[in-house]
């Protein structure tokens, strides 16, 4: 488009108006950094020197500790079995030619949409049943019901975007189909599959809701941060925030580097 | 012998059948269960207290108003910003997708913390504004609807931007050139162009912003500090300290009803929409 001066200064605008935008978004995890390393006993802004104390403290609890290990334990397995349940389901969803698929589609986006704290309570009546409240593998399970759509969404933008012919090309001279889908088509769609996995990672990892429900005495680490901040809002859960942003941004980095920024196009349908 | 295509199908319900029965046994039971133990006893009086009773018709309303606070305020800033994206540099690409993101991936209770340190009486704003002599008394900014906004509004902000920034890149370029060689003025282009046909992603956006606001828990919960009461926070409540299940099912039944209801409408909407760009 030709530079006219109103436009000039339409787009200026729009840019300070995208950048405070954007200073609104980082804000919040930018403040938590300072905090962390705090030498104040208490929580104050700014802070008066440097300190380790509260890195110190989150790595020498063990109950710190334990809470984390155990969402990283929760969140493995929840990648583990969304990837290895929702890369097949996408397959039938995206190929299937039957006439009720759309309906199996509603299905495996529903947990987006149904209020999480519904399913929530009602896995935990039948948990509460099947004394699973504090397995660490019951959560997982339950996350990765909300995990599925995620990868469905991805996984199944890829599978549409994939030539079928180069299948069936490798099924003509000779392969099955199970080894055209495992050497062909899967390795093709590595990149929205490693975007899934991390989104599948990252999504158990923070959840809170379920993991309330469902964690008993056994707290995953969003658990232990809601009762922290409810109690007390000390700098320990800034340090707690900190690991957990610049573990955000690796996966992110690693996503952006060998997912192919699939990752804009997952919310986009 | 069953032909190729049929075969084909075997195979594909075959290989979607364990995450189907996972969603069955793990999702589509315990939601329903939960939903059937409203009317357990036989009688329709907790479905009636949840609808008619003022008290709770009070916390749906005012759950459907921050939900549709949030999805205004949400749409008013992720339409500029998406615009931008969509025509932004590579390097400006690059840089707003990771301000957008980052945040996106990191733990909402990261978030609400870290919005507690910064609106809090003693918080980082208020310290800030006091010290630079702006104000005498510190600024109620937590605990109450405002700051309730802000958190909600930085979680959600991403779910509206994406859509509508897929939908502003699906527009081919040619129409906005065509209306331009033909002496549109910018803003004209603009309104009849581009503004038509990204309204499937601001429908897209707005859909998934208001359902998931609506269901909303945490961060009210910790935020509003008692003042603002959601929906789901009752629901919690019922369970947690009343042990009173059969209503917790019913209000479960009003959201997921109110919830299902929106987002079947607001996606009518687009359909009628895309029907008449």
């Amino acid at each position: 488009m030709p530079p006219d001066r109103r436009g000039g200064i339409g787009n200026w605008l729009l840019a300070a108006f995208a950048t405070l935008v954007f200073i609104f978004l980082m804000l919040p995890l930018l403040v938590v950094f300072p905090i962390s390393f705090s030498s104040a006993s208490y929580l104050q802004f700014p802070p008066p020197g440097f300190s380790w104390q509260w890195y110190q403290r989150y790595f020498g609890d063990p109950d710190w500790i334990d809470s984390t290990i155990r969402s990283f334990q929760i969140a493995a397995l929840c990648t583990a079995l969304s990837m290895l349940l929702g890369v097949p389901l996408s397959f039938l969803l995206v190929r299937s030619r039957r006439r009720g698929i759309w309906l199996l589609d509603r299905l495996a986006a529903a947990p987006i949409i149904v209020p999480t704290i519904i399913l929530s309570i009602g896995l935990y009546s039948i948990f509460a049943r099947l004394q699973l409240i504090g397995e660490w593998y019951g959560i997982a399970v339950a996350h990765t019901v909300l995990a599925l759509p995620f990868v469905m969404i991805l996984v199944g933008a890829g599978l549409r975007g994939f030539d079928e012919s180069q299948e069936q090309a490798a099924i003509g001279l000779g392969a099955s189909w199970a080894t055209a889908i495992l050497r062909i088509t899967l390795p093709q769609l590595r990149p929205s599959m490693i975007s899934a996995g991390f989104l599948a990672f990252i999504s158990s990892f923070d959840e809170l809701v379920v993991a309330m429900f469902l964690s008993g005495a056994e707290k995953t680490l969003p658990k232990k941060m809601f009762d922290n901040i409810l109690m007390e809002i000390d700098p320990t859960i800034a340090a707690v925030s900190v690991t957990q942003i610049l573990l955000v941004a690796v996966c992110l980095g690693l996503t952006t580097l060998f997912g192919k920024g699939a990752l804009a196009t997952t919310l986009s349908r | 012998m069953s032909s190729p295509a049929a075969r084909r199908e075997r195979a594909l319900l075959l290989m979607g059948l364990p995450a189907l029965l996972l969603l069955g046994v793990l999702f589509a039971w315990p939601v329903l269960r939960l939903l059937s133990m409203s009317v357990e006893d036989g009688s329709l009086e907790h479905l009636q207290r949840a609808v008619l009773d003022d008290l709770y018709l009070a916390v749906l309303f005012d759950s459907l108003k921050i939900a549709g606070f949030v999805t205004v305020i949400c749409l008013v800033i992720a339409y500029p910003l998406a615009f931008w994206l969509s025509r932004a540099s590579k390097i400006g690409l690059a840089l707003g997708m990771f301000a957008l993101l980052l945040p996106f991936w990191t733990s909402v209770l990261v978030r609400t913390y870290a919005w507690m340190v910064l609106l809090g009486r003693s918080g980082v704003i208020n310290r800030m504004l006091r010290d630079w002599g702006l104000i005498e008394s510190p600024l109620p900014l937590l605990h109450n609807l405002g700051g309730v906004l802000i958190g909600m509004v930085h979680v959600l902000l991403p779910y509206m931007v994406l859509p509508i920034y897929a939908a502003l890149l699906r527009i081919d370029p040619d129409l906005p050139r065509a209306a331009e060689g033909l002496g549109a003025p910018r803003s004209a282009i603009f309104r009849r162009v581009i503004l038509p046909l990204s309204l499937p992603g601001v429908a897209a956006g707005c859909a998934l912003v208001f359902v998931l606001s609506l269901g909303f828990f945490i961060t009210p919960a910790l935020l509003g500090g008692g003042r603002v009461i959601m929906i789901a926070m009752l629901i919690e409540q019922q369970v947690r300290e009343l042990l009173d299940w059969p209503f917790a099912a019913a209000l479960s039944v009003v959201l997921l009803a109110v919830t299902l209801a929106i987002y079947a409408a607001i996606n009518r909407l687009t359909k009628g929409a895309r029907l008449a760009s």
